[in-house]
């Protein structure tokens, strides 16, 4: 591992934190490691720069709205997008607590999906919108299950492992026409393609900050000013009481440089990062028979692609690129310690033989044109290398 | 990230045996794709009726590309004889080690190996696959029997459904059967219990009497008496007729109110447990 070269395809996983985010971070560690809530200056002074990350945060989601004092109260900081969901749904639920009704998609990921498994144990009736074999919504199903008694909505924004791109303002009116309350568990969105919140009827959006090259243990929601909001971490009064425990502030931080860095380089991600990811789908497969994307070709995140590979087992195919220092995922049983393919090529009625094998590739604006010509010149070789072990494959 | 050994590795990058075997004597294919691996296993005898060239094709990870080629390599030159009763132990231990939830690979090398035997020999499916279809599917989307959960559960010491899953992947995916492959597992461990019960009394009951006598002796001076002397009890072994042990408990035991107790689940525990369950001591 340590003298091969690193080509890092796995960015839907966790990204690096960017060298900016680090050294921004850098002082709050051994120096200015004062608590926030403190009242000398050392430690209040923090506080501003909490306000500071917030603030570009903010501005990352286009909610420009402040209260009284200038803070973007919408904003809550969280120690990951799993919390953000969680918080989400549950203080829906608890805000309204004559309505039980929860609707999700069946794509979503885990962080939504076993909490409606959750909610079903104990007694909320959920409802999980079906998906076409493109992994497109089902919209006429997903108004039918929707009906006065629901207190909440959650729709992912982008699916981490397609990289669709799901309708949530068409979501969100719908939602709304019932009266239910909308989230959208935007962790892979975000960072990815635009967002603007003022102009938006979403209720509540969940972010993680490993995602957009802040680091791990961060995380933030959305709530819309007016929203009611019940807290489910209980204690001190951090983040208005919203999320009790003293600040991860070190990484709070690294979130708002990372979300600034991350409005700046919107575009590039949409033309840079997308021209590399359509170039390496062409290479591999223009130069790899029967291979195939998987997903949504029109509504897709710019730097994911799934592609599916004929006959040939996902696992077997990471572990030859990882021979090569090539990282990427795959939804196939074996890699997960899970023995199902994955649940969203499940649900989209992909046949076994492709959901076995499909590869995730997923850049950032870190990758090079070299290391993505490097990847479309090896690919072939592996699959067709495990082809020939194949009893199912047909020459 | 799985942990696979440098064996595992070696046999994953540089499978031996590729291929198909032309003409072969006999040819297996089992697992499915739906399941997310398939083993197809092919060979050919010398005129001693060894095999002298077997190959595979595998779909699946890299641990069952690896059990498959250790497969190859350690049944090849066998007599069909040994070949048979080749294990997924065996598999297992050519790699040294490999990963508990992928144990199932190796289960599939041997399936696919008794499966191509049963082929040559004519019979349909072979052990492996006459489970297929013995007995009750249990595990929907598996498609595994309790017949073949008994198997692996006997043939692997298997007492928990998570190594049931290990080895089988019944019960990996949905979860519906996982109650009824513990009941599966409960009722088989507690008929062998019973069994070996009943055994132990048949064996202890043909020794010669005096044989008995001393055994019995034994147990009260070096399990039971220690106890006793612990209140200042002793005992002693008067007679023994059939499971029944008459003794006298003597010390502060003779006239300890709880004398009663001391003699059932003291005295009557540990011999149970020493020979065998219906075992009845009697004090005069």
């Amino acid at each position: 591992m340590d003298d091969k070269k690193l080509i890092y395809l796995d960015n839907n996983a966790t990204t690096a934190v960017a060298p900016e985010v680090f050294e921004t971070m850098r002082p709050y560690f051994c120096e200015r490691y004062g608590n926030p809530s403190s009242i000398h200056t050392f430690g209040g002074s923090v506080t501003a720069d909490i306000e500071n990350a917030r603030a570009a945060v903010a501005r990352l989601l286009g909610a420009d709205w402040k209260d009284r004092h200038g803070k973007f109260t919408e904003i809550i900081f969280t120690g990951c997008g799993t919390e953000s969901d969680n918080a989400a749904i549950m203080s829906a639920l608890s805000a309204c607590p004559r309505k039980r009704k929860v609707v999700m998609s069946m794509v979503e990921h885990p962080a939504v999906l076993s909490m409606g498994k959750e909610l079903e144990q104990r007694g909320y009736p959920v409802s999980y919108v079906p998906v076409d074999s493109n992994g497109r919504l089902d919209l006429a199903r997903y108004e039918e299950m929707i009906d006065a008694d629901t207190a909440v909505v959650s729709i992912m924004w982008a699916n981490n492992e397609t990289g669709n791109i799901y309708p949530v303002e068409q979501c969100a009116e719908i939602a709304h026409r019932y009266g239910a309350l909308f989230h959208t568990d935007a962790v892979q969105a975000i960072g990815k393609i635009p967002c603007n919140l003022a102009a938006s009827r979403i209720d509540m959006l969940s972010l993680s900050g490993h995602k957009l090259h802040a680091p791990k243990g961060v995380g933030a929601l959305y709530v819309r000013r007016g929203t009611r909001f019940h807290p489910t971490q209980i204690g001190g009064h951090q983040e208005r009481g919203r999320r009790a425990g003293t600040e991860n502030v070190a990484s709070i931080i690294g979130l708002g440089k990372a979300a600034e860095l991350a409005l700046a380089a919107l575009e590039r991600e949409n033309t840079y990062v997308r021209d590399l990811r359509d170039r390496l789908e062409r290479g591999i497969c223009g130069n790899i028979p029967q291979a195939e994307v998987l997903g949504d070709p029109e509504h897709r995140l710019p730097n994911t692609t799934l592609i599916g590979f004929e006959a040939v087992e996902g696992e077997s195919i990471l572990m030859r690129m990882d021979r090569l220092g090539i990282c990427a995922s795959s939804g196939s049983a074996c890699t997960t310690g899970s023995l199902e393919p994955s649940h969203v090529l499940r649900a989209m009625g992909v046949p076994d033989t492709l959901a076995h094998s499909a590869i995730r590739f997923s850049l950032s604006t870190y990758n090079t044109p070299e290391e993505i010509a490097f990847v479309i010149r090896e690919m072939p070789g592996i699959i067709a290398w495990l082809r020939k072990l194949s009893p199912f494959w047909k020459k | 990230m799985w942990d696979y050994n440098d064996k595992v590795m070696d046999h994953f990058l540089h499978p031996r045996n590729v291929g198909e075997v032309e003409n072969p004597d006999g040819v297996a294919q089992v697992g499915n794709i739906t399941c997310g691996d398939a083993l197809k296993l092919s060979f050919k005898l010398d005129k001693n009726n060894r095999i002298a060239e077997v190959k595979f094709q595998t779909f699946g990870c890299a641990s069952a590309i690896a059990s498959s080629s250790a497969l190859t390599e350690l049944v090849k030159g066998m007599t069909l004889e040994d070949a048979e009763k080749v294990t997924n132990k065996d598999i297992v231990n050519i790699l040294g080690d490999l990963p508990e939830a992928k144990l199932h690979c190796s289960v599939m090398g041997m399936e696919a190996l008794q499966a191509a035997i049963a082929n040559y020999r004519g019979e349909k499916g072979g052990a492996a696959g006459k489970n297929e279809h013995e007995g009750r599917i249990v595990c929907k989307c598996f498609s595994v029997t309790d017949t073949k959960i008994r198997q692996l559960a006997l043939a692997n010491n298997l007492h928990t459904v998570e190594e049931i899953t290990d080895y089988c992947k019944a019960g990996g995916a949905c979860g519906s059967c996982l109650n009824e492959i513990q009941g599966i597992l409960d009722g088989l461990w507690k008929e062998k219990k019973t069994e070996s019960e009943s055994s132990k009394r048949a064996e202890f009951m043909r020794l010669p009497l005096i044989q008995r006598v001393l055994k019995v002796q034994e147990i009260i001076d070096t399990e039971v008496k220690p106890m006793l002397a612990q209140d200042g009890g002793s005992i002693e072994l008067l007679d023994m007729k059939d499971n029944v042990v008459v003794v006298k408990l003597t010390g502060r035991c003779a006239a300890c109110p709880s004398a009663g107790v001391t003699l059932k689940s003291g005295v009557e525990a540990i011999l149970r447990d020493c020979l065998f369950p219906e075992i009845v001591v009697e004090s005069r």
